[in-house]
């Protein structure tokens, strides 16, 4: 039954992840369920290497335990943590960008802003194309933090 | 377009549920705990002895799965590259007003100081961490994690710049990326394969045992701990 429980979590994890990620409309929503769903798993893959009554596969003076749990999916998921925050780091940074193209981060909205920037850009409407890089931002930074000038930030 | 005009969308949800019914299905026809792979109890009886290293994940990590390790590393990098591309400016400065750090900002002595003193003691923990990966849990990821936040603490604290540069990072992320490929070709030299641990495994348990792997967990704690400072730079928006 236990069993059960700790698969039942780790795979719930994994299913609210990617729901999530195909329900939200927000993009860093978006990210935060990947999130969701990496941790899940995470969690299968140490599952699948755990005993019961076992211990930390690490030897100890003296005492070499009988029952240790498998070393090789934790070798596996610590690998696949540090891969993961350098695909979140990413996943974040194109996510500033896309919010100062399109000032939203609404993922339908963001879509047709960058169709219509991509149209303009090629010519395909009549009207004179409004300049727009990275450099004249539309939208500014998000999580900006408001300071009034001579105030402090506490 | 408001909350109210989407419909609630069936189709992701259908093939929510199904994932969940097929991982649920899946995960009960396999034995637990009884996995078909042997290699971990393999492990288990040889690792110790084989590589002198108490922790038998790092054994894994770095003896048996050494190449995978500098695969990951080499995505790692990628990452941090691609992340300075994407958010880089023209002139290769970064424009303040992306930062999320504006000027004159004074975040108060308390968070101040306490950053001042805690960065030094944060170093210490790293370094401790990742020179003992072979004989305790931790090891060059969670150290050089710790070693980056320690890096980007003044930066968050605002108590003084940066205190290592561009430059610097690239010359430490390169070295240590140099030092794990060159601990891998001396033992080709040798006539091994790739990789392959050298040096005699010494006494487990002892600080200066288990052969290369303390280098080579040197080298991957110095190459994670300055990418993550340098992501944690690019994604503040400072200039480093």
């Amino acid at each position: 039954m236990m069993e059960m429980v700790l698969y039942a979590g780790a795979v719930g994890l994994l299913v609210i992840g990617i729901a999530g990620l195909v329900l939200s409309h927000h993009l860093f929503r978006q990210v935060l369920a990947l999130v969701i769903a990496e941790a899940g798993a995470n969690l299968l893959l140490l599952l699948a290497g755990y005993r019961f009554g076992g211990e930390a596969p690490i030897w100890s003076e003296g005492s070499f335990p009988s029952v240790m749990v498998d070393p090789v999916p934790q070798a596996m998921v610590l690998t696949a943590i540090v891969i993961g925050v350098g695909i979140q780091a990413l996943a974040i940074a194109l996510l500033i960008r896309v919010r100062q193209q399109t000032g939203t981060l609404d993922r339908e909205q963001a879509v047709i802003e960058m169709r219509e920037a991509l149209d303009q850009e090629l010519g395909r409407f009549s009207t004179a194309p409004k300049p727009r890089s990275q450099y004249a931002p539309k939208g500014e930074r998000p999580l900006y933090p408001v300071v009034e000038e001579g105030q402090d930030a506490r | 377009m408001s909350r109210e005009q989407r419909s609630l969308e069936w189709t992701p949800l259908l093939f929510s549920g199904g994932l969940a019914f097929l991982l649920f299905t899946l995960f009960i026809a396999t034995m637990f705990g009884e996995p078909p792979m042997r290699a971990g109890a393999m492990i288990q009886q040889a690792g110790g002895v084989e590589l002198g290293a108490a922790n038998l994940v790092t054994a894994v990590v770095l003896g048996y799965r050494g190449l995978d390790t500098l695969g990951e590393l080499a995505i790692l990098f990628a990452s941090a590259t691609a992340v300075g591309l994407v958010l880089s400016t023209q002139n290769g400065e970064s424009d303040k007003q992306a930062s999320v750090f504006p000027d004159k900002i004074f975040l108060g002595e308390i968070f101040e100081s306490a950053s001042r003193l805690l960065m030094p003691l944060l170093l210490l923990l790293g370094f401790y961490i990742i020179i003992h990966g072979h004989l305790t849990p931790g090891g060059g990821f969670q150290g050089g994690v710790i070693l980056a936040i320690a890096l980007f603490l003044p930066a968050l604290a605002r108590s003084g710049e940066i205190p290592l540069n561009h430059a610097t990072i690239r010359l430490v992320e390169g070295g240590a990326g140099t030092l794990f490929i060159l601990i891998g070709l001396m033992a080709l030299m040798q006539g091994e394969s790739f990789l392959q641990p050298l040096l005699q495994p010494g006494e487990i348990g002892a600080l200066f045992s288990a052969g290369s792997l303390p280098l080579l967990y040197l080298a991957v704690g110095l190459k994670v701990g300055a990418e993550l400072a340098a992501l944690l730079v690019h994604l503040s928006g400072e200039s480093a």
